[in-house]
């Protein structure tokens, strides 16, 4: 805490961000697996295997993995809903897979959750449905309703205090999954899928929401998705897991910028495409022709990366060079994606201009793939 | 109808009502802790002791598979121990309550049944206790299922009371059997229908209104 603190100090405000997350763990697996037994005809499954990671505290963290790879099990073991079949998951200082009945039940109150498809009682106002955590937790009457105005005027739904969930809208219901969640003033917030039922426009809104919830908060977000958007848009650190096995982790622009697993490869691919447009792929053929192009798929990676690249490339070769497709992202603050160019042979046809090209890259470390040729 | 007639009509009918009433809410007060633990008991759930809730199944079927009738006149030393006689009205609630608790525990069990499974895992989640579930998530969200449940047993229970008279219960049933069939007077037997007729319209019209208020999952402005 103390390095933390004295890197903070003397800086302005808006640099918080940029320093590097607290070394100390909001949540930490130890040797977890997770193993569900044979049950009525239906094989055992192992859910979860040597799962050893912490989540830093203060940081949002994504867990990202397709359906079955053990993502709702994790997350129900930081609080507590699940058990772990061997290890300890320490949730902010305590081994939570230890406590039971009203010990876990106080722990528990530390820890918020948001739901998929919101989970909300219908038979509750907005304002209600937020009170619930509160009148567990045994609060007052007169502190409840002091309480949950001001979470209502945070998650900006103010005016839907006395509106049934089903006169709220999905976007409008997730708030109040979210400001039931932080009601008790969590340390941790889970979200499981939270915004997956809901459109790209209010998913914008909901994680715009979590960040300045981490932000203003500093609560610890933990985000269960299958959307490598949601990752991109919202988390610092990623693990992914596949198979019940965390096969990659750490700050989501290492990870993206250089994906060694196939997984990753592939969640990355659905931000930054990794197929080349229709029209373009049918017209690559093999062999030069004169006064064809050669295509020259480029990876790009890291900060900055390629920005002035093509025109790096014009000027060694002395020629112009087509720009046939280029998808670039940012993920992390690094650029990630791919340029295809188009390299003008000539009318020699010859081959020497695609041996420059690859040598230019290289010499630059582009990693880079000539597809072939088009007319 | 002479006067005297009417009067045997509206004694009955009372008779019934005091039957019914005190037979669904004692029925209730059995059938509701009943049903919402068979509905939270089995294996994984909230109460769960899957053994228990198995037997008190096979109890709750095997009553509710014996004929009421019959059931009336196998407990009437039952009935004895606990009313001081087998005879009459307020004996008659003992068999009639025997009779509708677990039929209400079915009903409240299905009605249980149909809370959404992700509300128990988020009152989990925030620390709810298993009584905190059941008294502010499962039967506050299952309260229209619920109370159309209550209803349906109160007017099972207006004809189960039609059979009391056998054991001298009185009633509505009871009059018209004694009067309308066995002295020849279609008139009374008549009175006696058109009398449960506007009853159990009463009572379904009650529950459906009062259902209907209390859900709020279809609610439109």
């Amino acid at each position: 805490m103390n390095a933390y603190q004295s890197l903070a100090i003397g800086q302005p405000i808006e640099r918080l961000e940029a320093i590097p997350p607290a070394v100390d763990a909001m949540v930490r697996f130890e040797g977890i697996s997770k193993t569900y037994p044979a049950y009525r005809g239906k094989p055992g499954v192992n859910a979860l295997q040597n799962i050893d990671f912490a989540i830093p505290r203060g940081s949002i963290t994504g867990v990202i993995g397709r359906s079955g790879a053990g993502k709702s099990s994790l997350v129900r073991l930081i609080n507590g809903l699940e058990k772990p079949s061997t290890g300890r998951v320490i949730v902010d200082g305590s081994d939570i897979s230890a406590l039971t009945g009203r010990a876990l039940r106080l722990a528990q109150r530390s820890i918020g959750m948001i739901f998929q498809h919101f989970n909300l009682l219908s038979s509750r106002t907005a304002a209600d449905n937020i009170a619930l955590p509160l009148e567990i937790a045994g609060w007052a009457k007169a502190d409840i309703k002091a309480r949950v105005t001001e979470l209502l005027a945070l998650v900006g739904i103010a005016d839907k205090h006395d509106r049934y969930p089903s006169e709220l809208s999905g976007g409008q219901k997730q708030r109040v999954g979210i400001a039931r969640a932080l009601a008790t003033r969590p340390s941790v917030l889970l979200s499981d899928e939270a915004t997956s039922a809901l459109d790209p426009q209010t998913t914008r809104a909901i994680l715009d929401l979590l960040a300045n919830i981490n932000r203003e908060l500093g609560v610890t977000i933990v985000l269960i998705t299958h959307e490598m958007s949601v990752v991109r848009q919202l988390a610092k650190e990623v693990v992914v897991l596949d198979a019940g096995h965390v096969v990659e982790s750490g700050h989501v622009a290492d990870i993206f910028t250089h994906p060694k697993h196939p997984i990753t490869q592939s969640f990355l691919a659905e931000v930054i495409g990794d197929s080349l447009p229709v029209s373009l792929a049918s017209r690559i053929v093999p062999g030069p022709s004169a006064g064809g192009h050669a295509v020259i798929r480029i990876e790009v990676r890291g900060a900055g990366a390629g920005d002035t690249l093509v025109a790096r490339l014009a000027r060694e070769l002395g020629r112009d060079v087509s720009l046939l497709s280029a998808r670039i992202d940012e993920i992390g603050g690094q650029h990630v994606g791919s340029l295809v160019l188009g390299i003008p042979l000539g009318v020699s046809g010859g081959a020497d201009a695609v041996t420059r090209t690859l040598a230019f890259l290289s010499r630059h470390q582009f990693p880079a793939e000539h597809l072939g040729y088009v007319a | 109808m002479s006067p005297e007639l009417i009067n045997l009509i509206i004694q009955a009918t009372f008779e019934s009502l005091y039957m019914v009433g005190i037979a669904a809410m004692l029925g209730t007060a059995f059938g509701l802790p009943l049903g919402v633990f068979l509905a939270t008991s089995r294996k994984g759930e909230l109460f769960a002791a899957p053994i228990v809730n198995r037997v008190l199944g096979i109890v709750v079927n095997a009553t509710r598979s014996t004929p009421f009738i019959i059931l009336v006149v196998a407990i009437i030393p039952f009935t004895r121990l606990i009313a001081g006689t087998s005879i009459g009205s307020s004996a008659a609630i003992v068999p009639l309550t025997i009779a509708s608790t677990p039929f209400i525990a079915r009903l409240v069990e299905a009605a249980i049944r149909e809370v959404d499974g992700g509300l128990i895992e988020t009152a989990s989640s925030f620390g709810a206790s298993p009584l905190q579930i059941v008294f502010k998530v499962l039967i506050p969200e299952a309260l229209p299922g619920l109370l159309l449940a209550l209803t349906l047993a109160v007017v099972s229970l207006l004809g189960y009371s039609a059979m009391v008279g056998a054991v001298g219960g009185g009633g509505l049933g009871d009059l018209g059997i004694r009067y309308g069939y066995q002295r020849f007077m279609p008139e009374m037997m008549l009175a006696v229908v058109v009398v449960l007729i506007a009853l159990v319209q009463l009572v379904q019209s009650a529950g459906d209104y009062l259902a209907r208020r209390v859900n709020r999952r279809l609610r439109h402005r």
